[in-house]
């Protein structure tokens, strides 16, 4: 009895009982497809966010004004919480931050202006105005589609140039193209130079809707600023490490500079916090990892489903395959000869309900990301799990009941009622 | 014999013929258990059948017939006793072993027919040469002749439900004989057909019997098909009761 005999048998037994062999297939790719749909959607969702923190910037260090607590808790712990006796940011700190902190890839400050209107002939607008540095656009991966970046000279005669991220352009311009025209920021006219890459919405509010300014501009323009020392103020101070490795030390080595900048004496808590993406990424990643945790519960119960979907079938056919068993043996099956039936019988099924199952995830999983709403990505754990678990529920359900018959004298198993 | 020819006095003589009988049944005891009590279908059978007989195996239901011929087609164990096939111990015999015999010493024939459900004609014969390491052309080949052998040659790819109680249990007389078996097993092979059918299966064996000399032994209750047999042997309450003596061959 060699093993394609064996598995010529066990075809033919599949193919002779297609309704049950089908039900039992049905089952699997239920089950397998389920898991490898919610799962990739988890996945998905997590790498979009993981993908919009880098988006903000690579190996990203932020520092804010205030103690600010970043946490995945009630919302009257999170965000800002700004003590009353803090010194505002200014460029001096950003200027100590560029002079003090070596190998750093740059340090761009920026002044924030929120709700600052902006108008195009009679269309006004109501948008985040953000004064910042030549080094802005590398620090924070800010990309031209049209137009040009500014230039030093922009900054030091504090030009009226502007730059409009997409959804601003779009709600100002329409169709037209928006080079070379004349806005209004505030009451002052601005020169429209370019025009950003779209990013959409991130953790530091969404460039789409804003228009950048020069930093210089932004203080003649937007507000002087200037603090009690004569220093000017910034909202927020980006700085950008030169290698994700390397963030630890420029955390450690601005907020070292920043102590000193504001005078904070030891054991004195910090005016001041110094953020880096591995915090956002971490917090995100708790909320995504609880996200993906849920949908992989929701992929298991249909796992369960699915198993129990395959149980009832074995089940329910365990008295017509006692009896096909106890025949098979009075016509000379040896038990293994049985054994190895239905074991490939139950790899057989496993296998084709799987991959029909892995398909059936697959699709599931392009046609949701098709939507645009959410990505999806497969992964191939997702796979290996629920094929995994299928063919441990065809085992045990096709296995034990065969081996039990098996093991029954041929006269018992064929009166088996 | 065994200790039954102190309690019942019976005509049974030992068989006077000089060659080895090819089934060789020594106090033979069979005990169920269900639940608590145990039944004792056999009781200390002790039976001769030589090659090429014919013996119908009659009693009422409950006599043990039918655990008797089960242990005798190697598909039940005995409790207690000795069987010999051809020689050899049965009852000594492993798991493998005892599949050998059913796949090519004995054919066995059931009341029910007991055929796949779903496959063919074709394929339900074909089923013991998958088992005894032939398949394919030649095996198809082959459960084709005996199909045809039964009167079924144009019947291969009926599935048992397209096909009359008669003819399936000529696809299970089909499938008995298709390893050659010398020893052919039925058990009530009429028991479910019209008294008309039930002849025509009948005389296929008197035919196979005849004609291939083929080693027959049929368990009925019905005195009409025990009587076209050579020799009847009757059990009650798991005791042989009465056993007609073998012809000299």
């Amino acid at each position: 009895m060699n093993f394609f005999r064996n598995f010529g048998i066990a075809l033919d037994a599949l193919l002779a009982n297609k309704l049950r062999s089908g039900l039992t297939m049905l089952g699997i790719i239920i089950g397998v497809g389920s898991v490898v749909a919610l799962l990739s959607i988890g996945n998905g969702v997590q790498e979009s966010i993981n993908g919009q923190i880098t988006s903000i910037g690579t190996n990203l260090v932020t520092v804010l004004q205030g103690q600010v607590r970043l946490t995945a808790g009630p919302p009257n712990n999170q965000g800002i919480r700004t003590p009353t006796q803090t010194k505002p940011l200014t460029d001096a700190d950003s200027n100590a931050i560029r002079d003090r902190v070596p190998d750093l890839l740059g340090v761009a400050p920026e002044l924030t202006a929120n709700g600052t209107t902006v108008a195009f002939q009679r269309e006004k607008i109501l948008i985040t105005a953000r004064g910042v540095t030549l080094d802005y656009a590398a620090v924070r991966n800010v990309e031209i589609a049209q137009g040009r970046w500014f230039d030093p000279a922009d900054d030091e005669r504090a030009a009226r140039v502007a730059i409009l991220g997409p959804d601003a352009a779009d709600a100002l311009f329409g169709g037209l193209n928006p080079i070379g025209q004349t806005i209004r920021i505030g009451s002052a006219p601005f020169t429209v130079i370019g025009v950003t890459v779209g990013v959409g919405a991130g953790f530091a509010g969404n460039p789409d809707t804003s228009v950048f300014i020069p930093l210089q501009t932004a203080y003649r323009t937007l507000s002087n600023a200037r603090t009690s020392t004569g220093a000017r103020r910034v909202s927020v101070i980006y700085i950008s490490a030169l290698s994700t490795e390397d963030i630890p030390r420029v955390e450690r080595a601005v907020a070292e500079v920043m102590r000193q900048q504001h005078g904070i004496r030891e054991g004195a808590e910090d005016d001041f916090t110094v953020l880096t993406q591995q915090q956002f990424l971490s917090i995100a990643g708790s909320i995504t990892g609880i996200l993906t945790l849920f949908l992989g519960a929701i992929a298991g119960i249909s796992l369960l489903v699915g198993g129990i979907g395959i149980m009832n079938i074995m089940l329910v056919s365990v008295t017509e395959r006692t009896k096909e068993i106890g025949l098979r043996k009075a016509v000379g099956a040896k038990r293994r000869t049985i054994l190895m039936q239905f074991l490939v019988e139950t790899v057989t099924l496993s296998l084709i309900g799987g991959t029909l199952g892995i398909l059936l995830g697959v699709g599931v999983a392009l046609l949701v990301g098709a939507t645009g709403i959410i990505n999806t990505t497969v992964t191939l754990d997702s796979i290996l799990l629920a094929v995994t678990f299928s063919l441990a529920v065809g085992l045990f359900f096709g296995i034990y009941p065969a081996n039990r018959a098996a093991g029954l004298q041929p006269i018992e198993a064929v009166r088996y009622e | 014999m065994g200790e039954f020819t102190n309690t019942y006095p019976t005509t049974s003589r030992e068989p006077e013929r000089s060659d080895a009988p090819i089934i060789e049944a020594v106090d033979l005891t069979k005990v169920y258990k269900m639940g608590d009590t145990e039944v004792h279908a056999l009781r200390g059978v002790s039976l001769r059948i030589w090659k090429g007989e014919m013996v119908s195996i009659i009693g009422q239901s409950g006599s043990g017939k039918s655990t008797l011929l089960a242990i005798l087609g190697a598909l039940d164990v005995p409790t207690s006793g000795s069987y010999k096939l051809d020689g050899r111990e049965v009852a000594a015999m492993n798991d493998d072993q005892l599949a050998e015999i059913r796949n090519q010493g004995i054919g066995f024939v059931f009341q029910k027919f007991n055929l796949l459900a779903r496959s063919t004609a074709l394929a339900n014969v074909a089923l013991p040469l998958a088992y005894g390491g032939l398949s394919g052309r030649q095996a198809n080949q082959r459960a084709a002749e005996m199909l045809t052998l039964v009167g079924l040659g144009d019947r291969l790819d009926h599935r048992p439900n397209q096909l009359s109680g008669g003819q399936q249990q000529r696809v299970a007389i089909a499938r008995a004989l298709v390893n050659q078996p010398s020893i052919i097993l039925a058990d009530e092979p009429t028991g479910n057909l019209d008294s008309a059918t039930g002849k025509e299966i009948m005389n296929l064996f008197r035919t196979l019997h005849r004609e291939r000399g083929i080693t027959l032994i049929i368990v009925t209750h019905d005195p009409a098909i025990a009587a076209q047999s050579e020799r009847i042997v009757r059990l009650k309450d798991g005791l042989v009761e009465y056993a007609e003596e073998a012809q000299p061959a």
